[in-house]
């Protein structure tokens, strides 16, 4: 019998994460974290943002770049915890902790994204 | 696994180095390394950020209001301004390593490394600017 391993699973997720969030992050960060409220740029207003978000495609971007972010998270966490701390006797419990994480941000977007009308 | 092994008949004594807690201040490459896996704390914390404003959003104008105000504040501000450094870091690491972790072929033509990663800046070019006139365009 073939013992299936979730590490290659989970290493695409880290994967796919690293890139979307690669392309859509900084210039989000950059908006609404830096340019919106030093004032460089308007912030769209409420109209303009509701009909950005309200948009299903829009909502289902952001829901993969949540989900595959969180899990790209996860991963490298896990990892940077075995290696920097070096704390491999805490393996079930941290993957355990930063898998979940995720998986509970993930629930959390769809809810808040399905709330969007 | 440092000094508490004692050697005894049978049960010889561990080989391994006890390394530092603080190894990967020895080397600039080591700092490097640490600062990239530690941008994707930055990362997490963004998501957390965007799903607070599809909160507010979602909560009414008020809201909204309400949360580009908070956003404005000292200490969110600051870290906003530090994730931004650490989540481009975090995507020009990415995008550098993808060429090693990818190889494209086209028929029998295998893709250069180059072009696979100028094909991920061009991209990245090409989401930001789409993502600036979804925004501010409209």
């Amino acid at each position: 019998m073939i013992k299936r391993h979730p590490e290659p699973l989970l290493w695409m997720l880290f994967s796919a994460g690293g890139v979307l969030s690669g392309m859509l992050m900084p210039i989000l960060v950059l908006l609404f974290g830096v340019a919106f409220p030093l004032g460089w740029l308007a912030a769209p207003s409420y109209e303009q943002i509701l009909a950005v978000i309200g948009n299903p495609l829009t909502r289902l971007a952001l829901f993969g770049l949540c989900v595959l972010s969180l899990f790209h998270w996860a991963h490298r966490f896990r990892h940077t915890l075995y290696d920097g701390l070096q704390i491999k006797h805490l393996n079930e419990v941290i993957a355990l902790l930063s898998y979940g994480a995720a998986v509970v941000g993930s629930v959390m977007a769809a809810y808040l994204l399905w709330q969007v009308s | 696994m440092g000094g508490s092994h004692v050697y005894s008949d049978y049960h010889p004594r561990w080989l391994r180095r006890k390394l530092s807690t603080y190894w990967w201040l020895e080397k600039r490459a080591y700092v490097a390394f640490i600062l990239r896996e530690g941008s994707c704390m930055f990362v997490a914390w963004f998501v957390v950020y965007l799903l607070l404003l599809v909160n507010s959003v979602v909560g009414g104008p008020g809201s909204y209001a309400r949360f580009l105000e908070w956003s404005a504040t000292p200490w969110v501000l600051t870290l906003n301004i530090v994730s931004f450094l650490f989540i481009v870091y975090h995507a020009i690491t990415f995008f550098v390593a993808a060429p090693q972790a990818m190889v494209v072929h086209i028929g029998h033509w295998r893709v250069p490394g180059v072009l696979v990663l100028a094909g991920h800046y061009v991209a990245w070019a090409a989401a930001s600017v789409f993502v600036s006139w979804l925004l501010l365009g409209a």
